[in-house]
């Protein structure tokens, strides 16, 4: 174990990977001489040199159209695009080829490949390189949707993903980069995707999360604590496949969930899971279940007003207080 | 001047180019009647007219080479060697087919022959192209990857995209556009700025050339010089082939857009009879030889309705299967 930052744990998941697997490589705007815009690729070129990271054209739709030819070639390739707001940019390669190729071509094609994405809002970028669109990829069969809060999942997950023989998209929350906490140092060390975890017990209320409203829910929790409400928090890690058996048994445990999404309130994964919940536990709900959502507008510059659509702890509190109060 | 065949390949390898165009004809014209049938159903591309680019190019790349294409694609699957019971069985879809019924006319896929599939999203196939090259010069594999293509793909983002990539990183690319002037109904002059296609390459400094696409011989000299050249100097080159397709776009199309008059012109080029002519006249094959050819394509064909027809549908579970490896 040492403690080191999830820019960090990232960066040593991809190195561990390239030296365990000579057919891993990584590819994206940047990445290689620049080493990242976000410095997660630190290192790389100098350590594996140009055959295996490389720099691509600003091109995003064929960055991931040559990852998957690469990937059903032999390769592995670990793409990253810049941020998530340019994979709009490669929804055709990614939702109309990299999905399918497996299922049209009736099994005979493998796509093994990840791409990596920063993303998330909060840091005033305004309304094009802000969004949060994990649901959009959530929704489309084929491929994997990860999305760790911390380090060490971060770490795991990722080696898991670039050793996975599907598509998996990996985000990366840009205000978690910073975040620091303890990793393990066992490079066989991987995280199981499809696999919630209980970051906190508690007794009262289940409060689902992901990334960075994890990080929030845990603040949260810990305030209400001190109120006397006991909040078990759910990491959701991998977004598909959900985990459906950790979030149920959560739920029929406490009998009250509250749901934290970044992405936008409608058809955001928050419905998904109150409809999962609603169809498993109806008979326990003592509340009905809330979301705690970004709210469904483009994101606005000024700081001020930036804030009041992205989930604060004080949002996920004050649900959390209305679920358990009885006053919903 | 036209070349003396036997200048090219053996006779035997000359009228094997005959029959697997006459293959590919046939097995198209079936395809057209089972769909009136309604044995087959959704979208459906004939390729008929077309025939000589297929086989030609087929013709002047290596076994190992990886192919991908469009949904225009049965004939390039057959003539790589796709079982055209199996290629009929996916048309009909049967669980026989070559993709288990779930792939359709439009999404052929065939591993084992380096047909590395049909693909319906008009441009989809460049960048997968390109991956592919560039997999097979990762592994240090003696292979180049062909991609074809319609005259109506190549105002695709992804084509520049790819055509940039491919010579940027120095891959084994030989991309060959198919231009029968049409992409639906827009004629190419309606679509391109230039419409001279093997011209748009120089923004990209990828050297290119444009061949005859009715005619099976100019088509296999050029590919296989061409394809020689993509091995050896390890980077992209271009072919733009002129031809012409003798159907409507697909099977609802009845081709309005196009005037009887160079419909009749394109069909005196019509690729079949006049290479069985070259055949007849430079004293490789007799006629007898050419139908005895023709008849068994013909009962090729015929084998492979009677298998798309007897064959299993795909179990109701099947539809789980092969969304995740
Ligand atoms: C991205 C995309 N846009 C539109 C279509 C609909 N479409 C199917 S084929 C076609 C014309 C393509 O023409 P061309 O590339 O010349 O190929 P051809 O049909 O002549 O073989 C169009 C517009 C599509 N399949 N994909
Ligand atoms: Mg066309």
């Amino acid at each position: 174990m040492s403690e080191m930052t999830y820019r960090d744990a990232i960066n040593l998941a991809l190195k561990e990977e390239m030296r365990h697997d000579p057919s891993v490589v990584v590819w994206g705007e940047d990445v290689a001489l620049y080493e990242g815009s976000f410095k997660v690729t630190r290192g790389l070129l100098a350590e594996f040199g140009e055959e295996r990271v490389k720099d691509t054209p600003i091109s995003e739709n064929t960055i991931i159209g040559v990852a998957v030819g690469a990937a059903m070639g032999g390769v592995r390739p670990v793409a990253e695009l810049m941020t998530v707001n340019f994979a709009l940019l490669a929804m055709d390669q990614i939702v109309n080829h990299m999905t399918k190729i497996h299922y049209m071509f009736g099994g005979q094609a493998v796509v093994p490949m990840t791409i990596r994405m920063p993303g998330g809002g909060g840091s005033q970028l305004g309304a094009q390189h802000s969004q949060s669109l994990e649901t959009f990829f959530m929704h489309c069969p084929g491929m994997r949707v990860l999305y760790p809060s911390t380090p060490a999942d971060a770490k795991g997950l990722l080696k898991s993903a670039i050793r996975d023989n599907n598509p998996v998209i990996f985000l990366e929350h840009e205000l978690l980069y910073n975040s620091k906490g303890e990793v393990p140092a066992d490079p066989e060390y991987l995280v199981p995707i499809g696999k919630a975890e209980v970051k906190r017990p508690g007794e009262q209320v289940t409060i689902v999360a992901y990334a960075r409203m994890t990080v929030l829910a845990l603040q949260a929790a810990e305030e209400l604590a001190g109120e006397g409400i006991s909040c078990e928090v759910v990491d959701l890690r991998s977004l598909a496949p959900l985990d459906d058996d950790t979030i149920l048994a959560s739920v029929r445990k406490t009998g009250r969930a509250v749901v934290v999404e970044e992405c936008w309130r409608t058809c955001g994964l928050g419905a998904e899971i109150a409809s999962r919940i609603f169809e498993n536990c109806f008979d326990v709900l003592l509340a009905p279940v809330r979301r705690v959502s970004g709210l469904d507008v483009p994101m606005p510059y000024s700081r001020k007003i930036e804030k009041i659509c992205i989930p604060q702890k004080e949002t996920i509190v004050q649900a959390v207080r209305e679920v358990t109060s009885g006053g919903f | 001047m036209e070349t003396r065949l036997r200048m090219v390949l053996p006779d035997h390898e000359l009228v094997r180019l005959y029959e697997q165009m006459f293959l590919s004809r046939e097995f198209e014209e079936h395809c057209a009647e089972q769909y009136a049938k309604g044995n087959i159903t959704g979208f459906l591309h004939l390729y008929s007219g077309q025939e000589a680019v297929a086989v030609g190019a087929t013709a002047g790349l290596h076994k190992d080479d990886y192919i991908l294409s469009a949904y225009r694609e049965h004939a390039q699957a057959i003539v790589r060697g796709a079982d055209p019971k199996r290629v009929m069985a996916e048309l009909f879809g049967k669980a026989t087919g070559l993709c288990k019924g779930k792939g359709g006319s439009m999404h052929l896929f065939d591993p084992a022959l380096n047909f590395m599939g049909g693909y319906a999203i008009v441009g989809g196939q460049f960048p997968i192209s390109v991956g592919l090259a560039f997999s097979s010069k990762y592994r240090n594999e003696d292979r180049i990857t062909a991609c074809f293509f319609g005259d109506g793909a190549v105002n695709q983002g992804t084509f520049h995209e790819s055509l940039n990539w491919a010579q940027l990183w120095e891959l084994p690319v030989l991309f060959i556009c198919e231009n029968n002037f049409y992409g639906i109904g827009t004629e190419v002059h309606r679509s391109s700025a230039l419409a001279s296609i093997h011209r748009r390459t120089c923004g990209y400094d990828i050297p290119s050339e444009k061949v005859d696409g009715m005619d099976v011989i100019a088509v296999y000299k050029a590919v296989k010089y061409a394809a020689e050249k993509v091995r050896e100097i390890g980077r992209p080159l271009f072919i733009e082939a002129t031809t012409y397709r003798f159907r409507g776009h697909s099977m609802s199309d009845p081709g309005k857009y196009r005037s009887a008059a160079e419909h009749e012109l394109w069909k005196s080029r019509d690729p079949l009879p006049n290479y069985a002519k070259r055949l007849l006249d430079e004293g490789i094959a007799t006629r007898e030889a050419l139908d005895a050819v023709e008849a068994r394509c013909r009962a090729s064909v015929e084998e492979a309705v009677a298998f798309a027809e007897e064959s299993p549908w795909p179990e109701d579970s099947e539809v789980w299967e092969d969304i995740y490896v």
